[in-house]
């Protein structure tokens, strides 16, 4: 008698069902990686290609005296974005998950709407909004509510702006989706037992939703980390972030193995939280499996 | 008993629905109190303005004397155990008792030390530091009320405390309940809407239905003596019989004329109706008597005969369908409190005749024609059948097999007619 069979069936099955996804994974995501990781110890070829010898003289190129504050300027700027917009989606979630059914529908409606227009076409539409002589610039200054020396566009504060809109709807979507499985009940026994509604807030509906605040936090860092294109059409020379660099790197250096020395620095900040997210589903699971 | 908590004139309305209709009621210190009656009758709604998470539209509600209408429920001496429990389920069961103690700001030795003592109470201290999702019903049921508890409130609002467990697990917290009662001594406010439960542990009943109070009062009033035909189908077991009232006997005696029926009824007039009025009798199955032979006769006792349609055996007792008439059928309930193996048993198809004493039948205010949809209306129990001629909130023990649905309705039908 084998007891474990409809086990070992079963994860046979799920290996087999994963497989697919593995391979496809494999070989347009490891590999690629691994390709970047192997450039950045191969010699720079002379007329910008990579070169057939290893070296490891690309990790000292890196050590220009900008790169540190770039860095240090690209981690500060995604976690601030990232707390902006965690800061920012939770109550809207909080409502979204509170209100009725067809209400629901459509603030769920508008939150997806802005993914249907090209992200390039929303970035230069904050460039208008954010233009020195744009509407939003001369109607504070004809308010009187903002110095005239006041510029908008071409610094991080502009870049965190654009950064914080295009990641809301990647926030609220999985907030919104633990918000909604929450127990409401939960708020009630809360304010039963003597707590105010920001108490219950806090001690109450934050620690329930705590999955999804976590998967929000890595939907949204990760991509604020390689950002490039924002900082690129709404930042200036201060708010230059890792993925610029690379970009000036590759294409207009045409240094690649710096460009992937550089992307393996990316690659290893990147990959910090996602392995704390790991050790902390393992660790969740573990414990489910012990009940 | 002293009046404690006071609802004074209270309406609710949600949209169209009324669902809390102008409900005065007064409830003892110290007593367990049950507002009983089928979902939707405004029960949960009751106790959700009285817990503070609903306000009233009119009317008052007090407490101790005191004007609660427009307390928060944060502020309010007034702790509630939720049908769901809503225990916190990222806490230890210490820390969701603790809650509400650290909320008040107490030190944390006094903190361990009552949370100790209710642990101690409910019997969970060796699952003191499991979560929740840990615990098994009973054991998350007994947490809940710990949490309430532990805040000494003035009264518990208990929302359907049991509704999740499983029978035996019922049973057996129903009993623990009382207990605790006991012990804490404060007002426990109960809201079900099985009545088993309510009649177990109640002081008072109040069966609502509608947003309406139907009837208040102790759990023998309630199902001896119902106010409406509501509470005598929604409490127990009863068949209706409708008439007129062709002779008044003396003043306290009349004799009733069902259609349908050979015999001219017997009942006691306590309602001092006159001739020619309709009257709607109620008659619970105990009260009748079942037997092969005809009963010796008796001026103040009705005999019909009948016929036996179906049996089942219950072990304590024995329930009968008998056909008095066409398509109409009683149900009767006998006690084994005596069984001889050589005794003629009774059995399917079986000329009977069942008797009753005058006194047995309990006069109800005159049957509606609304009454129909409520005396249809199936318990909320699941998984009961309901048996036909008498309407039947059906006890949770009942594991028998109801009688086909086929012959439900008779009853009802023949006393449209």
């Amino acid at each position: 008698m084998k007891p474990s069979t409809p086990l070992r069936q079963r994860m046979l099955g799920e290996f087999a069902i994963t497989l697919p996804s593995m391979i496809w994974l494999c070989i347009y995501f490891v590999l690629p990686t691994l390709i970047i990781f192997a450039i950045a110890f191969r010699s720079k070829g002379a007329y910008g290609g990579i070169g057939d010898t290893w070296t490891l003289n690309t990790l000292a190129e890196l050590r220009n005296p900008d790169y540190p504050a770039i860095i240090w300027r690209t981690i500060w700027m995604s976690v601030i974005c990232t707390l902006a917009t965690l800061a920012i989606s939770v109550p809207v979630a909080y409502h979204i998950a509170r209100v009725s059914q067809w209400k629901r529908d459509i603030l769920l409606l508008l939150t997806i709407i802005p993914f249907w227009t090209n992200l390039l076409i929303r970035i230069f539409a904050w460039r208008l909004v954010l233009h020195p002589q744009g509407m939003l610039r001369n109607l504070l200054i004809s308010l009187h509510l903002i110095d005239p020396s006041t510029v908008f566009l071409g610094n991080p504060i502009a870049v965190l702006v654009v950064m914080i809109y295009t990641e809301l709807p990647f926030a609220i979507l999985p907030i919104y989706a633990a918000a909604e499985k929450f127990d409401f009940t939960l708020f009630e026994a809360a304010m039963d037992l003597g707590a105010g509604r920001l108490y219950a807030f806090f001690h109450v509906f934050l620690p329930g939703i705590r999955e999804g605040l976590m998967s929000a936090c890595l939907m949204i860092f990760i991509p604020l980390i390689g950002s490039y294109v924002i900082p690129d059409l709404v930042g200036g020379k201060d708010s230059q972030m890792i993925g610029n660099v690379i970009v000036r790197l590759a294409l207009e250096q045409r240094n690649l193995p710096a460009a992937a020395a550089m992307s393996t620095v990316m690659f290893l900040i990147m990959s910090l939280p996602l392995l704390y997210y790991l050790k902390y589903t393992t660790a969740q699971h573990a414990k489910e499996v012990a009940k | 008993m002293e009046e404690f908590l006071k609802f004074d004139g209270v309406t609710k309305q949600f949209g169209h629905l009324k669902a809390v209709d102008d409900v005065t009621l007064t409830i003892n210190r110290g007593e367990i109190f049950s507002i009983l009656g089928p979902s939707g009758c405004g029960k949960t709604t009751l106790l959700r303005m009285l817990a503070g998470f609903e306000a009233p539209d009119t009317g008052r509600i007090l407490l101790a004397g005191e004007d609660i209408t427009d307390q928060a429920p944060n502020v309010r001496k007034i702790n509630t155990v939720f049908q769901t429990y809503a225990l916190f389920p990222h806490m230890t069961v210490r820390e969701n008792i603790a809650f509400g103690l650290k909320l008040r700001k107490l030190p944390k030795a006094t903190i361990d030390q009552e949370v100790d003592k209710m642990l101690a109470m409910i019997q969970m201290e060796a699952h003191a530091d499991k979560k929740p999702a840990q615990l098994s019903g009973g054991q998350k049921q007994r947490s809940a009320i710990a949490r309430a508890l532990v805040l000494k409130p003035s009264v518990l609002l208990l929302d359907e405390p049991l509704a999740a467990l499983d029978l035996k697990l019922r049973q057996r917290m129903s009993l623990e309940l009382s207990l605790i009662h006991d012990e804490v001594g404060i007002t426990f406010v109960y809201v079900t809407h099985d009545q088993n439960e309510a009649m177990s542990i109640s002081d008072h009943i109040a069966v609502m239905q509608n947003g309406k109070i139907e009837q208040v009062g102790t759990p023998a009033e309630i199902y001896e003596a119902p106010k409406s035909s509501f509470v005598a189908a929604f409490i127990g077991d009863t068949n209706f019989f409708d008439g007129t009232i062709t002779c008044v006997l003396d003043s306290e005696y009349c004799e009733v004329e069902v259609p349908d029926l050979s015999k001219k009824l017997i009942c006691f007039n306590d309602k001092k109706l006159v001739q020619g009025d309709s009257v709607h009798l109620s008659i619970r199955p105990e009260k009748f008597s079942i037997s092969l032979d005809r009963p010796a006769e008796n001026p103040r006792q009705n005999v019909l005969p009948a016929k036996v349609e179906d049996i089942v055996y219950q072990g304590d007792h024995t329930r009968y369908w008998v056909s008095i008439a066409e398509d109409w059928r009683v149900a009767v309930t006998r006690q084994h409190n005596r069984f001889l193996l050589d005794q003629r048993r009774i059995t399917w198809g079986d000329q009977v005749f069942i008797s009753w004493q005058a006194d047995d039948s309990f006069m109800l205010e005159q049957y509606r024609e609304k009454d129909e949809d409520l005396l249809q209306m199936p318990p909320q129990n699941v998984g009961e059948e309901v048996p036909g001629a008498a309407v039947t909130a059906p006890e949770p023990s009942d594991t028998s097999v109801a009688p086909a649905d086929g012959q439900a309705t008779g009853q009802e039908e023949a006393s449209q007619q």
